[in-house]
């Protein structure tokens, strides 16, 4: 087990920056998860730590070793691919044992340690088959099972779950977690899955255009986001973000025009000097009414959305939609004509650059 | 109506399959006939009289035992082994305009050439010393296969994601025993495709032999035919469909062999 440290690492392919000058410190035994959309840098980011990638410029160390400009086979890395890659034509035994058989270990001890893994992940008995015949979730096993066997400093992670269906994803991400905990590894996890690195991960680090956009854990993420870009993309549905204004004379929140709360209701800084502002107001943090109140924003119900647990309403504020989450079984049975109350005290506001005003 | 279209069809169908038949009759049947002429009849006394001419013929015997083997498996090596390379390397790499490279090459080198390419190709053989010799048509036939073959190879190479490869080497392979452990065994449908492709051809190849070679003693199989004829200058057509037999024979077992032993498939290993 070991550190990882990334500093000022890029990439450029051709005339596309895929990561742009990224800093990152993961200390030995911390599970990070790489979250963000598809095309953000973080399978890049993974495969320059694996050295699948040579960076543009920056540097990579895992431990005390600068490892930059090595090879994968001497940085002392595992990897699970999203594919998971199990070579099709060597039986599962063959497939676990790959990485020691090239590393020289001898037979003896090789079919030891693989059966040891393969044992751990309840695939034992399916040592003579090749990946053809395992099922989703088996692959997926044993795909983990060739990282683990050969005991490295740091393991990466390449969505390994997105193939899966959504039943074995979550047993998966379960055992996953058990295994990382039980093992305590140094972990870098790739997923487009907010879920998934809510789940699992120690510390996320949540990546757009190349940028690491914040990092923190999942509940630092998700209850204080830093920009509206990490707001909008944790949390199902995302934060509900306002456009609003700031009435300085007033000290006031104009909504719309129309509305206007005063600014003491919210955990506004008194330094605050920009006018143009976002509110950011998460779904499950408001509440809806069906009479009109002092600080309640009107609205008109768009639409009710019953999920079985708990139920999603769409609400319409002039021209913006917003989302509001209720929990229960019982659908609410509400008038065209609503008010919302959103617990003031968790809002947030965003400034014009769509970063957070504190 | 359609009654009598549906007899039409069957008649036509008929008549272009007993077309395509004929000359797959008169080559089963002609090779027992003593006294086989160019039509296809069946043999009154079937005998291996006409073998035992073929393999009296020391000339022919050496062109299918020794030049034509020489030939064509040389050929197939240096093929395969060029067209895996290119291929492997043509499809891991990012060159802008690959796939209308190798179109470009395979326009010039196997449609264009052929009877167009043989003066230069003679004159480049000839002023690098290896008229009459077994390399030098190995050479002008590798060189005229190449492009084909790293066109059919590379879908093959396609066909094989690179996070195999990737996952080999995190695993700590060096190249070496990733070529041999991952990649040599995912591609070799396609080694196989392209060896018995170019096998077939080079076994087949005229043109390319009967220019180059000079010595009656050197000759492939495909040439040695024209040396089946009497003093008076007819075609001795009982032994040249002996001859053909046992030229066919062997691209045929070979064919139905690796086929049976290995089959032309891929394992299917990853989650698409």
């Amino acid at each position: 087990m070991a550190s990882v440290k990334l500093s000022n690492l890029r990439k450029v392919f051709g005339a596309v920056e895929a990561v742009a000058g990224i800093d990152l410190d993961i200390p030995n035994g911390e599970f990070v998860a790489l979250l963000g959309p598809s095309g953000c840098g973080k399978t890049t980011t993974l495969r320059m730590i694996a050295g699948l990638e040579v960076p543009t410029s920056g540097s990579i160390h895992i431990g005390d070793q600068d490892v930059t400009t090595l090879q994968p086979r001497d940085r002392d890395v595992a990897m699970v691919f999203q594919d998971y890659a199990l070579y099709p034509h060597m039986t599962i035994d063959d497939n676990i044992g790959y990485p020691l058989k090239v590393r020289g270990v001898s037979k003896a001890e090789r079919s030891e340690r693989v059966r040891d893994a393969a044992e751990n992940l309840q695939i034992g008995n399916l040592l003579d088959r090749r990946p053809g015949q395992l099922s989703g979730g088996q692959q997926q096993r044993t795909a983990v099972a060739r990282a683990v066997v050969h005991r490295a400093q740091v393991y990466l992670f390449d969505e390994p779950l997105s193939n899966l269906d959504a039943k074995l994803r979550l047993e998966a991400r379960a055992f996953l977690k058990h295994l990382q905990r039980e093992v305590g590894v140094t972990g870098i996890y790739v997923t487009h899955d907010q879920s998934e690195a809510m789940a699992l991960a120690d510390r996320i680090v949540i990546m757009n255009a190349g940028r690491i956009m914040q990092t923190g854990t999942p509940l630092e993420i998700y209850r204080r986001p830093a920009n509206t870009f990490v707001a909008t993309f944790i949390g199902n549905p995302p934060m509900n973000l306002l456009p609003c204004r700031y009435d300085k004379a007033e000290r006031a929140i104009i909504i719309d025009e129309k509305f206007s709360i005063k600014a003491d209701a919210f955990s506004l800084p008194a330094s605050i000097t920009d006018t143009k502002l976002s509110l950011g107001v998460r779904p499950e943090h408001i509440h809806i009414e069906t009479t009109a109140s002092p600080d309640a924003i009107e609205a008109q119900l768009y639409v009710v959305q019953p999920l079985g647990s708990e139920s999603l309403i769409m609400v319409r504020v002039g021209e913006h939609l917003l989302s509001v989450r209720t929990f229960g079984d019982e659908v609410p049975d509400l008038p065209p004509r609503v008010w919302l109350r959103p617990d003031y005290a968790r809002a947030f506001f965003y400034n014009s650059e769509g970063d957070l005003v504190s | 109506m359609s009654a009598l279209r549906r007899l039409s069809l069957i008649i036509v169908v008929t008549i272009a399959g007993l077309f395509f038949a004929l000359p797959l009759l008169w080559f089963i049947f002609a090779p027992f006939n003593e006294s086989a002429t160019l039509a296809a009849s069946l043999p009154e006394q079937p005998s291996l009289e006409n073998f035992q001419e073929v393999f009296s013929n020391d000339l022919a015997m050496r062109g299918l035992l020794q030049n034509t083997p020489i030939i064509g498996i040389g050929t197939m090596v240096l093929t395969t082994l060029i067209a895996a390379l290119a291929a492997y390397g043509l499809s891991r790499s990012n060159l802008p305009g690959r796939q209308l490279w190798t179109y470009i090459l395979i326009l010039f080198s196997s449609v264009v050439t052929g009877t167009a390419s043989m003066v230069p190709i003679f004159r480049l053989v000839y002023d690098m010393g290896l008229i009459n010799t077994h390399l030098g048509v190995i050479l002008a036939m590798t060189g005229g296969m190449i492009p084909s073959a790293i066109f059919i190879m590379q879908d093959f190479v396609d066909g094989v994601p690179s996070s195999y490869e990737e996952a080999a080497r995190v695993a700590g392979a060096s190249s070496l025993q990733i070529f041999r452990d991952v990649t040599f065994p995912l591609i070799r449908p396609g080694l196989m495709v392209v060896g018995i492709w170019v096998l077939v051809n080079a076994w087949g190849a005229f043109l390319t032999p009967f220019i180059l070679l000079r010595s009656p003693e050197l000759l492939p199989a495909a040439v040695t035919f024209y040396r089946f004829y009497d003093d008076e200058g007819f075609p001795m057509i009982t032994q040249i469909a002996a001859y053909a037999v046992l030229y066919t024979l062997p691209v045929l077992i070979l064919y139905l062999l690796i086929n049976w032993r290995y089959g032309f498939r891929f394992f299917g290993g990853i989650k698409q």
